[in-house]
Parts: structure tokens; sequence; C-alpha cells
């Protein structure tokens, strides 16, 4: 499938194209090391309806280029190259699991006169590394979340099996890409907190504690609010990806109805009077079903030896997401559906109420918001906090940004900036069209700065920064 | 089956000549004490009080029958009636003349029914026809009537706490007329009806004086009616109906106590607790009047326990007659020869003991399943704080399912009283800081009672144990902990650090980390230097702390001191110095504790730039680069020459 999403570009008749995936493939050299017996090396090959002998062409290349760069740098294999056309990504989860996501150069069709044919520019370096590499590997890690590691898959059954699972992840998975909107945020993969005052985080935590001991067949539970983190009993990688998939794909999936969600006649048949919005967003749609399947997700995460298997529950009620997760080995059934219903439904109603009110409460003390004349992205390491004004809502389709790409590009190389050097540092651009650009890193912390002031001088500029952050960020420890 | 005796007979009753053909007892309610009247008197009267110093012997003539006796306030007069017309008074007041003066009852034809003391000096008669309120002069030897009233009385009530005399009038006998004594003057009450269960007819007197009895609960004054069934009016069985009975408004009918059985009853108050005891069961009952029975209307009391009877209680024999290895005799409980007087005393005549009643609170625990009304129960108590203690490390180590919100429930009820407690003497501190008060009525010192449980008691009573308890899953625990936090957050009580200790080291303990970080995440773990230091011990085990702990001691804004440290360590040098810049210490500095950092990092450069920086700061200071002596820098001086040589070293401008 390839994905196309023409753009007109300002005055002349140009057309431009974004980024976009063209191949993505799975492969173990060690599956078929003889000659002919290639084919056997891959496991997964998208789009299918390639021709095997470009495929094996393909993969062979790949395979050649990771192998013959290892010579310069044995621990350091590839990671990307750069052709004039498009750009390969190389990523190795796994030893001797290859995964390598082929994506097209952005390019602008120029039209000829004389009915030409329109000339095309690729524009090569528009693209980050450290963007699309971070996109591989957020791949594989859905992958693990819902399967568990290759090799658990190759255990269980063989080649055979390991197929069998990729085909059936990333035959959807993929088509979920958005490559055209990837940026920064993919690369720090990080988690939106929900700012929330002490007592109701503690009423939330009381929440948790309860239901996990009344219902003891919960071992972690994770607490959202607005689609943003509350709290996680899973350990933090977990729950990253866990929270991607959660904003990225559950919750925008069911968001139609939620958005009807406080005009919809509540449930009145719940036990005990008590009404409340309780759903399963995961499971069962209708508990009174009788032909309702007790059946939810599995995932994997990290145990204290190795992997443990887990059914992921979803239960939401207006805006509050309570995520239970149960040992795998475990049947779940009506009989405790209808429980955790009964007893999280009038809870977590009453808590998404609470927390709703107290949030108008404190937007009105921090008063009318003004549009600020800066935008920025904020990520700690540490926590994985990430909070961003430059991003709009995220919708199952696209993340909306509401600055020019060419300021997330600059971005973006500042991050790499970053990332090459340990110590606290500060980088301060002048983009074209009168912006500045304002790149602070201190300890695990970075902030991005976008300032829309004209002619204000390198000086102002960073007072500007220093002001944001004595308001912004006036509780953490940020070194000037 | 575990200890249910929830109430016992004190220890060291009062011990008096049992009561005999020879031997006349009475009790005064009002000193209570006890007059053991050998031969009318002439062979010794023997009083005896609740301690030693209300202890008396005397004679006095054998001038006929006693039939009441007793001492005015602080034994200074007793009174002595023998006749239904007079009373007689002896003085005990030292140098005063000892013989005896007698008063006259000022109405004919009245006979005296007994009197009152409700001052040193002054005595309340009353006849049935009426009140006789006198001063007595002892030095004159004579009385002045202050005041009386006439009313048809059939019997009376006394309650010396309050100074209150209840009239029982009325052919019936059911309308009760209380008269209040205050510092020689008389007040009338507000007379009100007891509602019988049969009215008789013809009418007759249907009230008996054994059916009331008066009491002071929770600081209020009460009039308790002994409701009897009756087979005819619709009531199975008999209740205790209690009339609240306000200084200045009138009386009302306020508590009913089902006793939902028949009989013989007794009542007495322990503690502010209504003790009923039912004769043919050998039990007892007890109400909590502010107990809110929850399925019941407003203000109608179940007793808080199952019926009990009274702690075996056996006689010590004492004295030449007792024999080591003769074991101690069992006494008899609920006897006919007992008589109960308010609020808590038991005297048994025929044997000559006196006890108060007491309430056990331990064996409470177990009878009362419900922990939230336990709770309620028990802070009420006076010797509390232990057996609170212990209900809570009880409810700790059940570890049932569903504790949870158990655990919540006491928690809020603790707090709530350590709240009130808290704001009490907050107000109070604040008025004291205000000056002297304007009103008249200075406000009191709060009184801290056993209920206030505050952080420090559960810390070392219940939860330090608790977490180290092997066996306990560490998710009860922290859930534990939390709630507790919780709870006091909820009553706005500023949480002790040693509290949130105890979180950070059981999830450390567990390697639980990543909730550590997000409970600092949302302050839940309030900011202190305490706390940031600890965080900062962590670090090893956990590089994140290292952060938390800077971010800590940044809030704190009063901590700069120890963030220049931690940066100096890390040897961040070039941080430490901006970030002192920022707050503005820069001028303060220590320049050789930057210098010495600046050397350790082995960088030439750094070194410099460190260098330079203080030179110009004194320059800017100083009007000279040069380092005071006191700052201590010459090694530093010396290592800059020898690293970049002399005409490196910035010279005093010449401006």
């Amino acid at each position: 499938m390839l994905m196309i999403s023409p753009k007109m570009a300002s005055g002349m008749q140009e057309k431009q194209y974004t980024p976009s995936l063209l191949s993505f493939f799975i492969y173990n050299p060690t599956f078929g090391p003889r000659e002919g017996e290639e084919e056997k090396k891959i496991l997964f090959y998208h789009p299918s309806d390639v021709e095997k002998n470009e495929k094996i062409r393909n993969v062979g290349l790949c395979e050649a280029i990771v192998q013959f760069t290892r010579t310069f740098c044995p621990t350091k294999p590839a990671k990307s190259l750069h052709t004039q056309k498009n750009r390969q990504f190389f990523f190795e989860p796994e030893e001797n699991f290859w995964m390598v996501m082929v994506v097209r150069n952005p390019m602008i069709e120029k039209p000829n006169k004389d009915g030409k044919p329109p000339t095309v520019e690729y524009q090569e370096e528009e693209m980050l590394d450290t963007v699309y590499g971070a996109v591989v590997r957020q791949c594989y890690s859905m992958y693990k979340l819902f399967n568990g590691t290759f090799s658990r898959a190759m255990q269980a059954g063989g080649v055979e099996l390991l197929m069998q699972k990729l085909e059936k992840f990333f035959y959807r998975y993929l088509q979920t890409l958005h490559l055209q909107s990837c940026d920064l945020l993919d690369v720090f993969g990080g988690i939106s907190f929900f700012p929330l005052d002490k007592m109701t985080y503690l009423k939330i935590q009381s929440f948790v504690n309860r239901v996990e001991e009344s219902l003891s067949l919960i071992k972690y539970t994770a607490f959202l609010y607005n689609d943003q983190l509350i709290w996680s009993g899973l350990e933090q990688d977990d729950m990253r990806i866990l929270y991607k998939y959660l904003t990225t794909s559950l919750f925008p999936r069911h968001s139609e109805p939620e958005l009807a969600g406080r005009d919809s006649p509540m449930r009145p048949e719940v036990a005990g009077n008590l009404l409340h919005y309780g759903r399963f967003l995961t499971g069962p749609t209708n508990l009174k079903d009788p032909e309702a399947k007790f059946r939810f997700p599995k995932i994997f995460v990290s145990a204290e030896d190795g992997y443990e298997e887990l059914h992921l529950i979803v239960y939401k009620a207006m805006s509050a997401a309570a995520c239970f997760m149960i040992s795998a080995s475990v049947e779940l059934t009506r009989e405790f559906c209808e429980q955790l219903d009964s007893l999280v439904g009038p809870q977590l109603t009453l808590l998404a109420s609470d927390i709703c009110e107290q949030f108008t409460i404190n937007r009105r003390i921090s008063g009318p918001e003004k549009e600020p004349h800066f935008k920025f992205i904020y990520f700690n390491h540490m926590n994985l906090a990430e909070k961003s004004t430059i991003h709009m809502r995220k919708t199952a389709s696209v993340c909306l940004t509401s600055v020019h790409p060419d300021l997330m590009k600059i971005l973006g190389d500042i991050n790499c900036d970053f990332a090459r050097v340990d110590e606290d540092e500060e980088i301060i651009v002048k983009a074209m069209t009168d912006y500045w650009v304002v790149g602070k890193k201190s300890d695990q912390r970075e902030l991005y700065v976008i300032l829309n002031q004209k002619n204000a001088n390198l000086i102002e500029v960073n007072e500007e920064v220093k002001r944001l952050c004595a308001t912004q960020f006036n509780n953490i420890f940020f070194l000037d | 089956m575990a200890e249910e005796h929830y109430l016992e007979l004190s220890e060291n009753p009062v011990q008096f000549e049992h009561a005999s053909s020879v031997n006349n007892v009475f009790f005064d309610e009002a000193n209570k004490q006890v007059f053991a009247v050998r031969s009318g008197g002439a062979t010794g009267v023997v009083v005896k009080g609740p301690d030693d110093k209300s202890s008396v012997a005397f004679r006095m003539d054998d001038k006929g029958e006693v039939k009441c006796i007793k001492f005015s306030i602080g034994n200074k007069i007793l009174a002595v009636q023998r006749t239904s017309k007079s009373v007689d008074f002896i003085n005990f007041i030292p140098d005063y003349p000892h013989t005896e003066f007698s008063q006259e009852c000022k109405t004919k034809n009245a006979s005296i029914l007994g009197f009152c003391w409700t001052n040193w000096n002054e005595v309340v008669f009353i006849t049935d026809q009426g009140i006789e309120f006198y001063q007595v002069f002892p030095d004159k030897r004579s009385l002045k009537l202050l005041k009386s009233q006439s009313i048809n009385v059939n019997w009376y009530q006394y309650c010396p706490e309050t100074a209150v005399i209840l009239l029982s009038t009325t052919v019936q006998g059911n309308i009760l007329q209380p008269f209040a004594f205050r510092n020689g003057t008389m007040s009338k009450m507000s007379k009100f009806e007891i509602e019988l269960p049969v009215v008789p007819k013809p009418a007759k007197l249907s009230l008996s004086e054994r059916d009331i009895a008066m009491a002071t609960i929770y600081g209020q004054l009460y009039v308790m009616y002994l409701k009897h069934h009756s087979r005819t009016a619709n009531s199975p069985s008999a209740e205790v109906v209690l009339y609240h009975l306000s200084r200045e408004g009138s009386c009302k009918k306020s508590h009913v106590l089902k006793l939902n059985t028949t009989g013989k009853f007794a009542l007495n108050i322990v503690d502010n607790l209504v003790v009923v005891h039912h004769q043919s069961s050998q039990t007892s009952l007890i109400f909590d009047i502010k107990l809110k029975e929850p399925d019941c209307a407003l203000n109608i009391h179940q007793p808080v326990l199952p019926a009990r009877s009274i702690h075996p209680y056996r006689i010590p024999l004492s004295g030449p007659a007792a024999v080591p290895s003769q074991p101690p005799v069992p006494c008899q409980l609920y006897s006919s020869s007992w008589s109960v007087f308010q609020p808590d005393i038991i005297i048994s005549a025929s044997e000559g003991y006196l006890w108060y009643l007491q309430v056990k609170l331990p064996p409470t625990v177990n009878l009362l399943q419900d922990k939230g009304k336990l709770m309620d129960f028990l802070l009420r108590r006076r010797e509390c704080k232990m057996v609170i203690l212990s209900v809570c490390s009880q409810i700790l180590e059940v570890g049932e399912k569903g504790s949870l919100p158990v655990v919540a429930t006491v928690f809020d009820k603790l707090n709530q009283v350590y709240k009130d407690y808290l704001e009490a003497e907050q107000s109070y501190t604040q008025a004291m800081e205000s000056g002297p008060s304007r009103g008249s009525a200075a406000q009191k010192r709060p009184v801290r009672t056993q209920a206030v449980i505050d952080q420090s008691d559960m810390y070392t009573h219940v939860l330090s144990s608790f977490t180290e308890r092997k066996g306990v899953s560490h998710k009860f625990i922290i859930a534990v902990l939390m709630e507790y936090i919780r709870s006091l957050n909820q009553f706005q009580i500023t949480v002790q650090h040693y509290l949130y200790e105890l979180v950070i080291k059981t999830l450390v303990q567990h390697n639980l980390f990543y909730m550590l970080h997000q409970f600092l995440q949302y302050h839940v773990l309030s900011d202190s230097k305490p706390l940031a230091c600890l965080l900062l011990s962590l670090e090893s085990t956990y590089p994140p702390a290292h952060q938390l702990s800077l971010d800590m001691l940044k809030r704190l804004s009063t901590a700069n001191d120890e963030i220049i440290e931690v940066l100096l360590s890390k040897q961040q040098v070039l941080g430490a110095l901006r970030f002192i810049r920022s707050v503005g210490g820069h001028d303060n500095a220590s320049a050789r504790k930057f210098l010495d950092a600046a050397q350790q990092t082995g960088d030439q450069m750094l070194f410099y730039t460190v260098f330079r920086s203080f030179q110009q700061r004194n320059q800017r200071l100083r009007g000279s680069p040069a380092f005071n002596p006191g700052e201590h820098c010459e090694e530093h001086v010396a290592h800059f020459k020898q690293l970049f040589g002399e005409q490196a070293l910035m010279k005093p401008s010449t401006v």
C-alpha cells in the first residue's frame, strides 16, 4: 500500500509529497544460510504482493549493508541508509532478527512545459534518522506488547507461528503508521501526565488500592484521565508502550460514543441503584448480552523472570479510564466482569466528576489562558513526562502540529545535537520567518521553545526563555 | 472464649461496718460518704469517704434513731435528722462551739422528707408541703431562711453535681418540678410531665422514686425514667426514657433506651455511658446516647453491646482473720441487698462494701464487630488510647479482603478528633497571642483527651511495627500508609516526615522506585530537607532520585546551600556557579569551595574559568581581583600561577 498525500505548495503548480512507507520487512539471516534457501530468511514482507525475487534481493541487500558496515564498527551496526529516493532503517531488536523500514523521501513535483514529464525533486535532507528510527523501535515494542518476543513465538511454535503472528499483527499495524506526521514526540515516546492536586490524587490512590484489594486477581492498575496518565502500577517502560497504544489506538476508536458522553442516558440496571457511566473498552460491550464473550486482549510486560502475560481490561467512565491487568493464566468469567462493573463503575464515575471539578477549579484559578507568544515541548527522560503546546489533540489518524514542518525539523536537529553530548547545554537558533527556536538541556530534561517575536535579539530571547522557565517550570530544578 | 466482661467493680472498695441491728448505714451522694452509726451515735459514728481525707470518726449523743445524716461540703457542719419535724446541726469547724443546735421546718404540720446540702453552709429541707432553703451560721448556731416554696411533694431526688432538686408533685406523682441552687439563690425551673405507661383510675401515686434518677451525661443534666413494661399498653419490654434538663429552657424528652426485656432494673452512669443492671438475668447493658443508630428512628437506642454480667468479684479476706491459704470469697453480684447510687456507685450494706463501677474497654473490641461504630464508641471513652491503638493494629493484622475501606473509616474517625483538637489548640494560641480577651469568659486551654491520637502515636504503636511485620504483602502496607496520609490530608493536617520516610523505606525495600517516583511527581510526599536528603542517599540504587531531590530542594527555596553542595559533589562546578548567580548568592559564595571542586575535576580550562569568575567578583566588590586572606585561596592562586603563569592573573585595574 502506497500512501501519498499530495499537498498544494504555495503559488506555483508544484505538488508536494510527504514521506511515505515503501516497504517493511523482517528477516533472520540464520534461517536460510544456503543458496537457494534465501526465501526462508524472510519472516514478513510488506507489501506482500512484491515478487519473490525482488523480496529476496532487497533483503539480501540489507543483509549485505549491515554485514559490510559492521567491519567498521562491530558494536554499533548501521542504523540507516540514505539514498536519493528513499531511506532505509535497520533495527535488530533480538539477536539475528532484523526489522527494516524503507521510507520514500519527501519530494516536490514540478510540472514542466511542453507536456514533458514533471521533474521530481527529492528532499532527502528533510527526514530525521532519530524520528524514523524511533518509529521502527516502536513497531517492535508494540508487537512485543501484544505478542511477546520473537523468540517466544519461535519456542512456542517455530518459524511458522512467528510468521503467522507477524502477518496478523503488522498487516493491521502498518496501516496505522502515519509517517508524514512523525516528529520529535516519536523520539521521546513520552507520557503526558494529568496535572492534579494532591488530595484528588490520593483519592485515586485509595480507589486503586481498594479495587486491587477486593478484586485480588488484579495484579496491576493504571489510571488515566483525558488520555493523560495519573497512576501506573506497571513499570515505566511497559507503561510507555501501553500508553502509546491506549492514546493512539484504543481511546480514539472509542471516542465517538464518548463525545455523546454526558447526554447519553445513565445505565439504570446497575445493582444498588447506583447509576454510573462505566463501560468496558476491551472485552464485552454489553454485560447483559447472554452471548457476550469475556475475552480480553493479552499483553506482555516485563517481570522479574522475563515476561508475564496479562489480560488487559480497560474500563472507562466519562473521561476517567482504569486499566486492570490480570494474569493470563486465569480465565475471566461473566461473574468477575459483573463484579468489577458493579464495584468500579460507581466509584469511577464519582472520581471522574471529582477530577473534572478539581480541574475546572484549577483552571479558573490560573485565569483565562491568553494566547502565548511562544510554544514549547518539554520532555523529562527520568519519568518520560512530556508536554507539548505545539501539538493539537492526537486523533486516531493524524497528529496535528500547529507549527511549520521546518520548525519541527529544527527541533529534531537540536535534539540530535543534545543526544551527542552528556553535558547540559543550550542552543538558540534563528529560523527564517522571524521565529526563534531555543533548546535547553538540563540534567535529564529537555525543553524546546519556539518564539515568534519580530526583531528580537539574542539577549531578549534568552530573557524570554528564562521568564518562561520561571513561570511554567518553577517547581523543578532547571539550570539557567 | 475471650474475656467478655466489660464492667467491673473497683478493685479497692470502700469498706465499712455492715448494717446490723445496732449499726445503721447511711450514704450521702453529695460527698460520697458512708456513715456507720452505732447505737444512734453513742458508741461511734464512722464516716468513710472515697479517700482517707474525707474519712472521719466521732461520737455523738444518742438522741433517738437517726433517719438521715450528712456532712456539709468540706465536712464543715454535720446535719442529723432524727424526727420528721426538725434537723439537728453540729459544728465540725475547729474553735467553733460544738454543741448541737436544731432547726424546725417552718411550715406547720409539714413533715421533713429529707434535706440536702447545696454548699458548705446552705441546706435545703424538703417537706411534704414544699422546700425551705436555709443559710447556716455555725458561729451563731442558728439558721436563716433564705427562701421557701410551698408545693405538695411525694418524694424528691437530688443531683449534687448540678445542685438540682427534683420534686415529685401531684397525686400521680408524674409532674416533676426541678429547682436549681447556686450561691444562696434558689431558682424554679420549668416543670415537666413524665408520660406514664398506664394512667390509673382512680388516680394514685404511680411514679416511684426508684424509677427516676438524675445524672450528667456528656456535661448535660438528664432525668432518667425507667419505664416498665405494661401488659395493657403497647410496650412489650421496658425502656429508659431520658429527659434533657437544660438550665434555661424547658425539659424535653430526648432519648429512649430499649432494654428489650422486663424485670427489675437499676441505673448507673459510667464514663458517660448509661448502664442498666438487670437483676433477674444478672447482666448489665450499656448505652451511649451519642451513638447514632442507623436503622432506628431518631434518638432511639439499642444497647451498644450484648448483655454481660459484671466481672466476677472476689472479696479479699483481710485483717487478722485472714489466712494466706484461704482463697478469697466470691462476691454475689446483683444481690438484692445492693443499693445503686448515681453516678457509678454500688453499695452492699449487708457486706459493708462500696464499689465504683468501671468500664473495661478491651473486651468491647471483640463484642462490637462494626469497627466504625466501635471507634465512635471508644473515642468517647476516658481511657481509650491504648485500646484504640490496639484496634488499629488488629484490623491491620487480619488483612482480610475488603479491610481497606474499614481501615479508611477508622483513620478518618481518628483524624476527625485529632483535627478538632488541633483547631481548638490553634484558636486558643491565637486568642492568647492577641492579648487578654475582651469578653469576660477567657478561653480555656483545650484539654487533650486520650481520644486525640496523633501521628506519632500511630507511628510508634501501630505503623512502624506493622510495616516490619513479616508475611504482610507490601501492596497492603503501602495501601494502608497511603490511606493514612490521605486521611490526614483530607483533614488538612500536616503530615510528619517520618510517615513519608516509612513509605519510602517500604517502597525501596521492594524495589518499587517507579511508584515512589510517581508519588513525588504529584507531591504526595511533601517537600522537606530531610526527605530530599533521604532521596539523595538513594541515588546509587535509583539514579533518578538525584533529579527528584534537586527539584525538591529547589521548591523548598531555603536549601540553596544544599543545592550547591550537591552540584559540586557531582563536579558540576559551572552549573553550581550559574545557579548561585541566579539566586543572587554569588557575592557571598565561598570561593574556596568552588575552586576546590574545579581543581578536583582536573579540567584546567574549567579551573581557569572559575578562578577568573571569582577574580572578577572580587574586582567588582572590593576593587581588586585579589582574594582576601580570610578566603584561604592561597593554594589555588599558586595552582593557577603554576598552570597558567603569573601574567595570566588578573591585575588590579588602575583606573
